[in-house]
């Protein structure tokens, strides 16, 4: 019994890391420019699409495909923000947000154009595909797949780099510098824009990487952007301004619909994240580790 | 160039304000009721979807253009008002009772949405509404004793006051009616303090709470008849497809009513008309065009959602308004020719406002 729980909660940290790194993508532009961007999910599917044609067409290997798609997708998403999103700077939140809309429908009609793309459901050949991992003995022995353990070390991974890029470079420091106060950053000889374009490419790439790691579970196809959707609520209750609250909300989304799977009744597990995340905004709407800033008057 | 004098003060309170508005809209009523005659089945049979999809945009505009709300959730209010009509025809309700009560089961449901509203705003709004549009939409399919579950409900043939609403045409008549009803409606309210409330709240809440707007009050209204609204349509929609089941209902449909109202032209009730119009047309444009296109393009699943991408990019880009707005300058550069210049609708470019310090 402890034992199906303990697995359940693994196999649920997997799922929250994905959530994690989706709500990461959104909190870094929320951050940063006070948008939603509800095109991610559909970044990740680029991401997804993008690493199997490296591995199929030019017969790259997992790894290096991973790279690849990671620098193409940092510089779609800059490619993105500079021809779409610079010309509404200064226009209101729901404008961006129609937009990104726009952009998400956009890319799930031009992707299943593309041919060898499609509507078809891809399978991704990654090397530790079907590996599994046995601890303990006999019939009660844990048994972790090798998807999920490859998934929360990388999450940790880039949590990492992530982490010391923003604490320790000059980079990091000025986009942190931006997201406080742009208008000060502004000031201070910050290129705000060009911050900004920067971190859609960071944000795109994290997404893509969401994506790369999910292919192995869900595989790769047109719709696996819906799966952004649940990022919401996971960023929404780890609060939607801060990056180790998205990563913490997806955890926790992740880990509550693994668990209300298999405790609950059929259908909740759908709508679990959605619950929650009701239950957060009525109680505390800033979430976990949001901070409520207050104009002094 | 029409220029209106105010000679008495009845004439604010008219619904048309001058006597080419008369003229036009009386044109636009004729053509409507003639169209029937006109026009085949099938022809007919889309305007009807055009007039339901615009009810819809009526409620939606009404929360989102002039309250300033946004609702990522209104399948559900759709869903609730169908399934209710069902499930009250299937009791043998009449229409006259029945379609209230959808109304009222939808307007009851946008309250209880409206309720995160009262606290969160802006795109905390927006993830509430999504996700109690998620969980209506389970909730339908769970509840099979009442909605039928993912197998569906078929809906009997409708009678109303006594009238058998059997073909397109009747169908036709029906929705134009309470379409109109509810722009008139809808027109009577954005200029009572209801309506005025509902503007002040969206241009800024911090100046309509000093004017003693109640917030909480005026946003549960807005709310409540929105999805009243939707909850009307609802009705009309279930008696229009005859078979309901949870698929109709879903996130995307909530997206694609946004993106109709945003493409038609957000604040003005033209807006909400003319994107289901654009719509339903660009849809059956479709549709016309794949059996002339190279099969290449024309058989792509994908065609739909990437034309109405392009659209609806290019207008937030480059025509924020809509076709409302484009429409708006068409006229003006007839009515000032040629005095019209290309800054007259320049959007104002502003500093951007933080939502994150209240």
């Amino acid at each position: 019994m402890a034992l199906q729980f303990l697995q359940l909660v693994i196999s649920g940290f997997a799922q929250g890391c994905i959530y994690g790194l989706i709500a990461l993508g959104f909190v870094l532009i929320y951050k940063a420019t006070e948008t939603v961007n509800f095109a991610q999910g559909d970044l990740m599917m680029l991401g997804g699409f993008f690493g199997l044609s490296c591995m199929v067409v030019l017969g790259l290997p997992f790894w290096a495909a991973f790279a690849a798609t990671l620098v193409v997708m940092l510089l779609f998403g800059m490619l993105m923000e500079r021809a779409l999103l610079r010309p509404l700077l200064g226009q209101p939140a729901f404008t961006v947000v129609m937009l990104t809309i726009g952009i998400g429908y956009l890319a799930r009609g031009l992707v299943t154009m593309i041919p060898g793309w499609g509507t078809e459901t891809h399978a991704l050949d990654i090397p530790y595909k079907d590996v599994v991992l046995r601890l303990g003995a006999g019939s009660d022995a844990l048994v972790l797949s090798m998807e999920h353990l490859v998934i929360i070390v990388i999450t940790t991974l880039l949590i990492a780099v992530l982490y010391l890029f923003f604490r320790y470079t000059k980079l990091g420091i000025a986009m942190q510098a931006t997201s406080e106060n742009q208008l000060a950053a502004f000031y201070m000889g910050i290129p705000v824009r060009s911050i900004n374009m920067l971190i859609w490419g960071i944000s795109a790439a994290v997404s893509a990487c969401a994506g790369l790691l999910l292919a192995p579970i869900t595989f790769v196809h047109v719709n696996m952007g819906y799966i952004g959707l649940k990022a919401f609520p996971a960023a929404v209750v780890g609060g939607f301004g801060s990056i180790p609250g998205a990563l913490v909300g997806g955890l926790i989304i992740g880990i509550v619909e693994s668990l209300a799977g298999y405790y609950l009744p059929e259908g909740i597990k759908d709508i679990a994240a959605y619950i929650l995340v009701l239950l957060v905004l009525m109680a505390q709407p800033s979430g976990l580790f949001g901070v409520k800033l207050r104009k002094r008057v | 160039m029409r220029f209106l004098f105010r000679t008495r003060y009845q004439q604010d309170l008219r619904l048309f304000k001058h006597s080419g508005q008369v003229f036009w809209y009386g044109l636009l009523t004729l053509a409507l009721l003639a169209a029937p005659w006109l026009f085949p089945d099938y022809f007919v049979s889309q305007l009807v979807f055009v007039l339901i999809y615009s009810i819809i945009g009526l409620g939606l505009m009404l929360l989102i253009g002039y309250t300033g709300q946004v609702s990522m959730g209104h399948a559900a209010f759709l869903a609730m008002g169908a399934y209710s009509e069902a499930y009250l025809q299937k009791l043998g309700w009449p229409f006259l009772l029945s379609l209230p009560s959808a109304a009222l089961i939808a307007g009851v449901t946008g309250v209880v949405v409206g309720l995160p509203a009262l606290r969160v705003k802006g795109m905390y709004l927006a993830i509430a509404t999504m996700a109690l549009g998620f969980i209506v939409e389970e909730g339908v399919t769970r509840a099979d004793n009442i909605t039928g579950g993912n197998s569906g409900i078929t809906l009997g043939s409708l009678q109303v006051v006594g009238i058998a609403i059997d073909s397109e045409a009747a169908l036709f008549y029906l929705s134009l009616l309470i379409l109109a009803l509810c722009i008139i409606g809808v027109m009577n309210l954005l200029r009572s303090p209801t309506g005025r409330a509902f503007v002040a709240i969206r241009d800024s809440e911090i100046s309509a709470q000093s004017m003693g707007i109640q917030l909480a009050r005026y946003k549960t209204i807005a709310f409540a008849l929105s999805a009243a609204l939707a909850g009307v349509a609802g009705a009309l929609y279930a008696h229009k497809l005859r078979f309901l089941s949870p698929e109709q209902f879903t996130f995307l449909q909530s997206i694609e009513l946004l993106i109709m109202i945003v493409i038609g032209g957000l604040g003005s009730i033209h807006g909400a008309i003319f994107g289901a119009a654009f719509w339903i047309l660009v849809q059956q444009a479709i549709v016309t065009a794949k059996d002339w296109l190279p099969p290449e393009i024309g058989q792509q699943t994908g065609l739909q959602p990437t034309i109405f991408g392009i659209f609806l990019v290019a207008t937030v880009l480059f025509e924020p308004m809509g076709i409302y707005g484009r429409w708006l300058k068409i006229r003006l550069f007839f009515e000032l020719f040629p005095f019209y210049r290309k800054g007259m609708f320049k959007r104002q470019k502003s500093y951007l406002k933080s939502e994150r310090i209240k």
